[in-house]
């Protein structure tokens, strides 16, 4: 276990859990605020990618795709907030979750009808080409510091809208009492919309700030989605800061998890025991982080709601 | 000097900053029917969810009939045989009047984890819960979903389930809230029959049931006791008037 | 869960005596006359798929004594089917294949993950109840996929169906079609004598006001409990049978994306109704099979039409049956 390889890693972990964050923000804000189980989240993130893809080809140039792409990916999040979830605000969780699955099995599947099962590609922007030295011997892709950098100025920006701007102490208050807001005479179908449109947005940007580097197909939300919701089940559910946490505590153990659980099972185990038993305890590992956590607190690390 | 059925000692509650129960002290002797009385906000019914287990105290002992509960949770003390009526009203609504009453009876009779008798057509069950509908009146309604009851009839079996536990203290959160004269009368004749079967500690704004049923009342006043006494005695207190009662008596 | 839910599906319930003999006596009447249909029009797949059908209505059945019943929604409910068809594969990977031996191993299996991973989950409440189960089967999925010598992330392939007492009663598709039948009819009639027993009237008691039943003197949570091992029991059962029926087991068995079409199929049926299940795992099914063959990408079609199903006709099928009932007899 070099000492370089590890602080590949922890990169790499920094960079999913910022990633995770994008998602889980507008995840576990529609949820707070709105009370609404969005399982369609993850969807908005594979769109980012699909249409980042899409513009590429169009007008060959990552920023103008980048810009193109939200604003078509926050176009459609309204379009389906319009269409589907403004029905389903105060309906049972069971029947959001019923219909947002319908959600993810419909776009997962339009996707591959308009663009097929493929996986696709989208080229790192040339300015951000490559690796830099960043010490002695650890070469790391400009892209992923990108999407750290990202990430992390979408946080900060994040809190400072919504700790000390007035639109962000009603989101604030919204996520700790809805009905008391709206009692207040705020707007609150507004209020829900900018809450919506913005975390679709967030997961969007994800999505295309992803698409250099992975391959872009088909489910790719699915999964992302699952974290996310861990994230937020960990983070406490309406809290941006628990996301935050959360988010990076999750990336960073994920990865790490993957890359050195056989090591660190060598230390007790056999190697071939260690090598069966190493991606599946990796695997398990933010599943059980999840229920030790919930098993403290039932409510997560920092609940928006005072329950 | 006999044992209190109910000892609460040192008693403090707060909600970040505000204080809703602050040193409450009190006890409740056996067979007594003791009022709690104050103005809204006064911390009534967070002190009588302190003493049912749903509210946990920040500080303080709960001592139910010598034993101490502070640490059980509400079903262990509804077995220990004490048992409350709710403020807002508390049924099953999509259940029938008399299961919901017989769901009381079943706790403290036999074995729960029984998986195929019927247990609607269990008489064991059945015949205790009528008793108790017949007590509070509504025996007519056996049958009927308990939704569907008025509001006074909801109240009736609110007290239906709370008899039927046959419980040795009782808690009354405001029971003539929200109910007519008529009905109002008919629940204080009740509670009047069963003065000295068991224990009550009564929590209500109607002063006129409160005088025709206390042995003794005390004044809670932003979270603390300010006096506890015959009720003569807290009625003609100048303190209490001045707190409350002087509200009360227009 | 919201009183308008369960308010839509026991609305249903008004014409009880007729509805609550009539249809379930329907429905298995249908069941049973599938094989010959099958035969007369020459249609075998017809068997296959109704064996699927009952299969997955076991479980789905159980999981409505979770979620209609006990309000308890379950994300993670797939894992116990896994788990039961893993034992079946395993087993029967070391030699064992003895479905006397197979099926206690698989629903004591199951109910021991119930048992363990319930005790944890039970301790939350609402959304993160649901993420918590959903979490659990993930585990148990990512368990299978990491178990190379049982195939992994392919699965593993069974040499033959279980033997019973050295007899191979499931070797033919009719067999075994009957067999499934027979464990989806006990499966029914257990679950519907348990909502009505004493112990299913404090888990539906504890769906409504969980609260009052505390302050009766009921621990809500090991009713909870012991509803979850029995749920997760039958899941076992449920994987037996998947894992026999198709003489494979695989990771996706235990997906979440199985679990959520289980919920689908319960609520699509009419959740809270036992009936319900079963009529929502033949239309989910059906609707799976009419739709691929139409299109590749069928779910193209069927997820808006979860959505539609979701947002206007609450209480699922079994409230359509009930409004055209109480139509028809004024």
């Amino acid at each position: 276990m070099s000492g370089t390889l590890f602080l590949v890693q922890v990169l790499n972990g920094l960079q999913l859990g910022v990633l995770l964050f994008l998602i889980a923000a507008g995840l576990t804000l529609v949820f707070g605020v709105m009370d609404f189980i969005n399982l369609a989240h993850g969807v908005q993130y594979m769109l980012g990618a699909y249409l980042a893809v899409a513009f590429y080809g169009v007008v060959g140039n990552f920023l103008a795709a980048l810009v193109l792409a939200l604003v078509a990916a926050l176009a459609f999040g309204l379009l389906l907030e319009f269409l589907v979830f403004r029905h389903l605000y105060g309906r049972d969780h069971l029947d959001q979750v019923i219909a947002t699955f319908g959600i993810i099995l419909f776009l997962n599947h339009a996707v591959r009808l308009i663009w097929g099962a493929a996986p696709l590609t989208l080229p790192v922007p040339d300015f951000f080409a490559g690796t830099v030295v960043l010490m002695g011997g650890l070469l790391y892709p400009v892209w992923r510091l990108v999407i750290i950098a990202s990430g992390l100025a979408v946080a900060l920006g994040l809190y400072v809208l919504v700790t000390y701007t007035r639109l962000g102490m009603l989101v604030r208050a919204g996520a700790t009492n809805a009905p008391m807001v709206s009692a207040l005479g705020v707007d609150i179908g507004r209020l829900f919309m900018f809450v919506f449109g913005f975390g679709t947005m967030l997961a969007g940007f994800a999505g295309i700030m992803i698409a250099p580097i992975i391959s872009v197909e088909p489910g790719m939300g699915t999964n992302i989605l699952i974290l996310a919701l861990v994230v937020i089940v960990i983070g406490g559910i309406g809290s941006i800061r628990g996301a935050f946490v959360a988010a990076l505590l999750i990336g960073l153990v994920d990865t790490l998890g993957r890359s050195f659980s056989i090591d660190i099972l060598r230390m007790v185990m056999g190697p071939s025991p260690a090598r069966m038993a190493g991606p599946a305890i990796a695997s398990m590992l933010i599943y059980v982080l999840m229920a030790i956590v919930l098993y403290i607190r039932p409510a997560g690390l920092f609940p928006a709601r005072g329950r | 000097m006999a044992e209190p059925m109910l000892h609460l000692e040192g008693l403090r509650k707060s909600f970040g900053s505000l204080i809703v129960t602050d040193d409450v002290t009190l006890d409740v002797m056996p067979g007594e029917m003791h009022a709690i009385i104050g103005p809204n906000g006064a911390g009534k019914t967070t002190l009588i969810n302190q003493i049912s287990g749903l509210t946990a105290p920040d500080e303080g002992r709960i001592l139910f009939a010598g034993n101490d509960v502070t640490a059980l949770p509400p079903e262990a003390r509804a077995l220990r045989g004490l048992s409350r009526s709710f403020q807002i009203t508390s049924i099953l609504p999509g259940f029938p009047v008399i299961e919901n009453v017989a769901l009381a009876v079943q706790a403290r009779t036999g074995s729960s984890l029984r998986f195929v008798r019927r247990a609607a057509d269990e008489a064991t069950l059945n015949v205790p819960a009528m008793a108790a509908l017949e007590q509070t009146g509504i025996a007519d309604r056996a049958h009927a979903r308990a939704g569907e009851l008025s509001h006074g009839e909801k109240r009736a079996l609110e007290l239906a389930i709370a008899l039927a536990m046959k419980p040795t203290l009782l808690l009354l959160d405001e029971p003539m809230a929200g109910i007519g004269r008529e009905e109002a009368e008919g629940q204080v004749e009740l509670l009047l029959r069963l003065k000295g079967q068991l224990t009550m500690v009564l929590v209500e704004h109607d002063m006129a049931a409160v005088f025709a049923l206390a042995d003794r009342i005390s004044v809670l006043i932003r979270g603390q006791v300010l006096t506890t006494g015959l009720p003569a005695d807290v009625r003609a207190d100048p303190q209490v008037v001045a707190a409350y009662l002087g509200e009360q008596m227009e | 869960m919201t009183a308008a839910t369960l308010a839509a599906a026991s609305r249903s319930r008004l014409l009880r005596p007729t509805r609550d003999v009539a249809l379930p006596l329907l429905i298995f009447l249908m069941f049973a006359l599938l094989p010959l249909f099958a035969w007369l029009t020459a249609q075998q797949y017809l068997l296959d798929l109704g064996a699927r059908m009952m299969v997955f209505a076991v479980a789905a059945v159980a999981l409505d004594l979770l979620v209609g019943y006990g309000g308890l929604i379950s994300f993670g409910h797939a894992g116990f089917i896994g788990l039961g068809a893993y034992a079946v594969g395993i087993l029967s990977a070391q030699g064992i294949d003895d479905a006397l031996v197979s099926l206690p191993v698989a629903i004591a299996v199951s109910m021991l993950f119930a048992w363990l991973t319930g005790i944890v989950c039970l301790r939350t409440k609402g959304v993160y109840f649901i993420m918590i189960t959903l979490a659990f089967g993930q585990m148990v999925y990512f368990i299978a996929t990491s178990l190379a010598p049982y195939g992994g992330d392919n699965g593993l392939t069974i040499a033959a169906r279980n033997t019973v007492a050295g007899w191979k009663l499931l070797k033919s598709d009719r067999a075994f079609y009957y067999v499934a039948l027979i464990c989806l009819l006990a499966t029914y009639l257990l679950c519907r004598a348990l909502v009505v027993s004493r112990f299913g009237r404090v888990l539906r008691g504890s769906r409504e006001n969980a609260t009052r039943m505390a302050t009766i003197g009921f621990t809500v949570r090991r009713f909870q409990l012991v509803a979850y091992v029995i749920s997760g029991g039958f899941g076992g059962l449920s994987g037996f049978l998947l894992a026999n029926s198709t003489e494979f087991v695989s990771p996706a068995y235990m997906s979440w994306q199985q679990s959520g079409e289980l919920i689908v199929m319960v609520i699509l049926g009419g959740v809270g109704t036992l009936d319900g299940a079963i009529l929502g795992t033949v239309a989910y099914l059906v609707a799976e099979e009419w739709l691929s063959g139409l299109t590749e990408n069928w779910q193209v079609i069927f997820g808006p039409l979860l959505v539609l199903a979701v947002l206007f006709a609450r209480g699922g099928l079994i409230g359509l049956v009930s409004r055209f009932w109480r139509f028809g007899h004024g």
